[in-house]
């Protein structure tokens, strides 16, 4: 496999203090890497990264061969066309029915026609199991509700990378499992890249080919969920140990 | 261009000279970025036109500025005449001019007042809306989102916005002096013994079409500047609600002052 994804010694500072303090990793095409790590280790800052919300103070973020920081207008939107995010929140405009924030990127910035809009739309709604909520606002349903939306408008483009920031966090045990396994069955169906940032180490352990340890801004491990869980890495174990409840 | 934009420095000032320093070059650095909103959105004004959700888009913001502000509006301006036609009428009758009054609340009202109450009236119900709106938009990633789906949130959002403003502002302008003149006809007939015939034709006698236009390039220049500023600071906002009730409120100050600077400014360049 190839690597899509590379992070090469990323540092970014905020008002002086480093939050990425040269990280460095990869992700290759079709894989699911789960970045996992204590609050405020930049976990979200790196995938922000990736899209060009933030760029590095020193270092190089490189999407298939592009430098994201500096690359030009144009590639950053050719880029960004192949990359769906969700965000934590869901992120679905107020005013629109589901199917409609669905079908936004579609209407938007493509010339399909209608027809074929509505029938990708209403693929994508079932595929995270919200075609009996189409038609909704936002408002009213609930918060797994909002984040699969946001999940199914994510890769209603086809996009071959989707960048997942905190997809189960504030969701109940079944909500977060059924989020899980949709990512898992997107990238086995569609191949899709994915990098979920995340707090659910069950939820990275079940999905991730790979999981990265973030701390103190550094990549302390990369590695299979099986080598993980074995890994000898101080951090690690602490980290594991944290998520068990344990005191050290 | 990019809405959401990150600090200009990764790091802290190291004095109070280079904070001062730096505080100067962001304000000149956000003076810049809003003219390039502007810019951009005037760009985009053809496009709005041309796309169906835009026009969709478009039409749901007429019926914001234009008709949701209508109720607003009447009574603002018709109080302005009334009380304008109050205090130059006390005045005109210690010298017998009562006639003169319709002359002298329509020339107000078309030149300075009937633009000025349009347009902070649009400042305090539309522009603070629309700060309120985007700034939510914005903490709520969704603004982040849209620039992720390669959807520009000037096209999107603030194009049809400011559209809506510059054709709506000189239409509900010319509605002020209307509804102003009536009113002062009314306080004029009811208290200062102005029949209203008299008054009406006093005010038709002195207004010129300079008058008329001028009024309405003002509300025009109004609907832009309320529009800019409001989405700027929408835009701009950040940490969280506070953020929000923060750019509404700058966006409300902001406005009432540029107002009254381009109403200034306007009124020396056209009547010298």
């Amino acid at each position: 496999m190839s690597k899509l994804i590379e992070f090469r010694d990323v540092v970014k500072k905020f008002n002086g203090v480093p939050v990425l303090n040269g990280v460095t990793f990869s992700v290759e095409k079709g894989e699911v890497l789960c970045i996992v790590g204590p609050s405020g280790t930049g976990k979200s800052v790196t995938l922000k990264h990736l899209v060009r919300l933030l760029t590095p103070t020193s270092g190089s973020v490189v999407v298939d061969g592009v430098d994201v920081a500096t690359c030009s207008d144009d590639e950053l939107v050719k880029l960004r066309d192949r990359i769906g995010y969700l965000f934590q929140g869901g992120a679905l405009l107020a005013w629109m029915t589901v199917a409609e924030n669905v079908a936004l990127p579609l209407e938007e910035c493509t010339k399909l026609p209608d027809r074929e809009i509505a029938v990708r739309v209403r693929h994508a709604l079932r595929a995270v199991e919200l075609v009996d909520a189409a038609d909704k606002y936002p408002t009213e349903i609930s918060g797994g509700m909002q984040k699969r939306a946001g999940l199914a408008r994510a890769v209603v483009r086809e996009s071959d990378i989707v960048l997942y920031d905190e997809p189960t966090s504030g969701l109940d045990p079944v909500t977060s499992i059924t989020i899980n396994r949709l990512i898992k069955k997107l990238n086995k169906e569609l191949g899709i890249t994915s990098i979920v940032v995340t707090h659910d180490l069950q939820g990275a352990l079940a999905i991730a080919d790979r999981i990265l340890l973030l701390k103190g801004g550094k990549a302390v491990e990369c590695s299979t969920p099986a080598e993980f869980t074995q890994s000898q890495n101080p951090d690690v174990r602490e980290f594991l140990a944290a998520m068990k409840g344990e005191t050290i | 261009m990019t809405i959401v934009r990150e600090p200009m420095w990764d790091d802290a000032p190291r004095s109070r000279t280079q904070a001062l320093y730096r505080h100067l070059l962001q304000f000149l650095s956000t003076l810049g970025w809003t003219a390039r909103i502007l810019v951009s959105s005037v760009a985009a004004f053809p496009s709005v036109l041309l796309r169906r959700s835009g026009r969709a888009d478009f039409s749901a913001q007429l019926y914001i500025v234009g008709i949701r502000t209508l109720p607003v509006i009447t009574v603002v301006s018709l109080f302005i005449g009334m009380i304008l036609a109050l205090q130059v009428g006390l005045e005109l009758r210690r010298f017998n001019q009562e006639i003169y009054l319709g002359a002298a609340v329509m020339l107000t009202l078309l030149r300075e007042m009937g633009p000025f109450a349009c347009g902070i009236s649009l400042a305090a119900c539309v522009g603070s809306a629309i700060a309120a709106e985007l700034g939510t938009m914005k903490v709520n990633d969704e603004i982040a989102a849209l620039e992720i789906m390669s959807i520009s949130p000037i096209r999107y959002l603030a194009a049809p916005r400011l559209l809506a403003l510059l054709v709506m502002a000189p239409i509900l302008a010319f509605y002020c002096s209307v509804i102003g003149t009536l009113g002062g006809g009314i306080v004029g007939s009811t208290q200062l013994n102005v029949f209203f015939q008299q008054y009406i034709s006093s005010a038709l006698s002195i207004a010129e079409t300079k008058d008329l236009f001028v009024g309405l390039l003002k509300a025009g220049v109004f609907g832009m500047l309320i529009g800019t500023v409001s989405v700027a600071e929408g835009f701009g906002t950040k940490l969280g609600a506070t953020g929000v009730g923060r750019s509404t409120q700058q966006s409300v100050i902001v406005n009432f002052l540029l107002i009254l600077m381009f109403g200034y400014m306007i009124t020396r360049v056209f009547y010298r």
